[in-house]
């Protein structure tokens, strides 16, 4: 077998995900990002199901692996107990073990979400901390985001939130050793270390590329190229 | 399908839910966006129907969106679901209630990875031990807050002082319900009704006096994709599931949404804004939006607080056609108050879709 093959296989994701795919396309019929992208789940599954190295290589560097959203709509229609949607998350935690993710659009955007979604999670407990979602970043949030921000703290109490208070309740500040606790089971499990790669991969392609560190950042948080979508 | 056969479904799609005594957890999503809402389940639960409803501030994060953004590995969430697991243990609490889709969809997967993996689950226990010292228990029933004030909403009912009927026609509203996908799609049988038919949310729509709208992409996603909402050059795909969802409710004219999700309520909401002021299209009456609400928000507007407590001036929908409707007596000049109705201006208005 092929190490790629071997290495997906290995992915427990992969062995739930994958038990015998007969190519009926109702993952794709049901998929929201199929509907949206050029994206068709079935060919991801029928492409790693031929164990072909160069194939799954393609895959692992390309946008395709980037364009679900990981709603897991597949997993409820598939006739054969597949689940298309864990052996995308697979793929794309493959993709990153090997440094392909920076080759793809979509991929290099793994950087944004590690430096916000990521990081967020060990400064402050939280997948998102709402002083850090600026109005700037996020206009759809609308008239009323951009008020609340400006209120913040005083809006924040009137509505029955703890606000980086003390003690528990809404938006606490979740206390150093609960931080430090989640910082040491990061160390421990490899969480860190995928923060690495992730830096380190996105570095050597910035570079690669002519760009800054803020510069490669912003690119990859905004452009589209365009030729992601269905027609 | 008729509705003798869904309720077939949902007999076959049943999930124990205990009466009382929870350690509860809560979302990383709905505490920025919509945080009002906890404290209403709080409230709800402890003050209204004496329930014990345990939390302490050292939880954290499940790590979920990471996990779900594909920049957290797997053996790490399972592992920050274990200490969560352990603070539950060492509070003394058999019954986990999440606030949150993602992680209670994901605390299912994890339950389950580990039955089919016990060796992945040794290593788990052995990684939480070496990083925090801890060990756990893994929890004997596993609860989403909307499947306790599911368990309750006949209790809600009878204790309300307002019906989801419209006072002007005497007829029951018309609500959408938007039930977040982990809730149910990944194990039908860890969601009320199951997958295909859950009745989570339509039970208390039924209960509190409404009428269940049905339409063709009522179990499609909301559109939050977690990368694909997160990363500004991909929120056209979140748009446009949204926009999807809204052009199929738009004929049945709906009067309200209800969501049992952290990020659905956000972007129905907030999407709609966003439509309107790109398209010029309103899906409400009159230049308004459908008002969406989060399960809590609708107990509590049946139990008759202010809406104001409630949280639903962070809402870009205006929710005043719906309050209205129902007879929902409330001061429009507290709207934008804080405490001691202390000034914070007003936001301002969007360009095309009409606010109060």
């Amino acid at each position: 077998m092929g190490r790629l093959y071997d290495m997906l296989s290995k992915d427990i994701r992969y062995q739930e995900g994958m038990t015998a795919c007969i190519n009926c396309g109702t993952c794709t019929a049901v998929c929201p990002a199929a509907e949206f992208y050029k994206y068709d789940p079935r060919q991801i599954l029928d492409t790693v199901q031929t164990k072909d190295e160069s194939a799954i290589e393609n895959l692992l560097k390309s946008d395709t692996i980037w364009y679900c959203g990981e709603c897991m709509s597949c997993v409820t229609r598939c006739p054969r107990s597949n689940a298309p949607g864990l052996v995308i998350i697979a793929l794309r935690s493959l993709s990153q073990d090997l440094g392909y993710f920076t080759e793809s659009e979509k991929g290099r955007q793994q950087l944004a979400l590690k430096r916000t979604v990521g990081d967020w999670i060990l400064e402050h407990g939280y997948c998102v901390y709402v002083r850090k979602v600026s109005f700037e970043n996020h206009p759809e949030a609308g008239m009323i985001w951009k008020w609340e921000l400006e209120n913040l703290d005083k809006l924040y109490e009137r509505l029955g939130a703890n606000l980086d208070g003390k003690g528990p309740g809404v938006l606490r500040k979740i206390p150093q050793e609960s931080l430090n606790e989640l910082k040491r089971i990061f160390d421990v499990t490899g969480g860190i270390e995928r923060f690495n790669q992730i830096e380190n991969k996105s570095l050597e392609k910035a570079t690669e590329l002519g760009l800054t560190d803020g510069e490669y950042f912003t690119k990859i948080y905004t452009t589209n190229n365009g030729n992601h979508m269905r027609e | 399908m008729i509705v003798d056969g869904k309720r077939k479904i949902w007999k076959d799609y049943q999930k124990e839910i205990p009466d009382d005594h929870y350690f509860y957890v809560r979302s990383c999503i709905r505490q920025n966006f919509f945080p009002a809402s906890e404290v209403m389940f709080l409230k709800i639960m402890r003050d209204e129907l004496a329930c014990d409803i345990y939390e302490n501030e050292y939880h954290t994060t499940c790590s979920g969106i990471g996990y779900h953004c594909d920049v957290v590995p797997m053996e790490t969430t399972m592992t920050v679901i274990a200490r969560q697991f352990a603070l539950m243990t060492e509070a003394g609490y058999k019954n986990y209630a999440a606030s949150c889709i993602t992680s209670f969809g994901l605390y299912s997967e994890v339950i389950e990875t580990w039955r089919h993996f016990p060796d992945l689950l040794k290593k788990i226990r052995k990684n939480l031990k070496e990083a925090t010292g801890r060990e756990f228990e893994i929890p004997e029933y596993l609860s989403h807050a909307s499947d306790i004030i599911y368990k309750v909403r006949h209790d809600i009912a009878a204790k309300g002082k307002y019906r989801l009927i419209n006072r002007f026609t005497g007829r029951p509203l018309k609500v959408v319900e938007h039930v977040g996908c982990h809730y149910s799609k990944m194990f039908p049988h860890k969601g009320i009704g199951g997958a295909e038919y859950p009745y989570v949310l339509a039970g208390m729509i039924e209960a509190w006096g409404g009428e269940v709208v049905d339409y063709p992409e009522r179990r499609h996603c909301c559109g939050f994709g977690f990368r694909q909402y997160f990363i500004k050059a991909n929120r056209g795909y979140s748009i446009a599931n949204t926009h999807k969802k809204f052009e199929s409710m738009e004929p049945f004219k709906p009067d309200m949404i209800i969501t049992n999700c952290p990020g659905c309520p956000y972007f129905l909401d907030r999407w709609q804004y966003a439509i309107a002021e790109m398209e010029g299209k309103t899906y409400g009456e009159d230049g308004h939006g459908i008002p969406v609400f989060t399960y809590e928000e609708v107990a509590s507007i049946v139990l008759g607080y202010n809406p104001w407590d409630m949280g639903l001036q962070v809402h870009q929908v205006a929710v005043e056609p719906l309050l209205n409707k129902i007879g929902i007596s409330y001061n429009p000049e507290e709207k934008y108050k804080g405490f001691n109705n202390e000034d914070m201006g007003h936001p301002e208005k969007p360009v095309n879709l009409k606010t109060y």
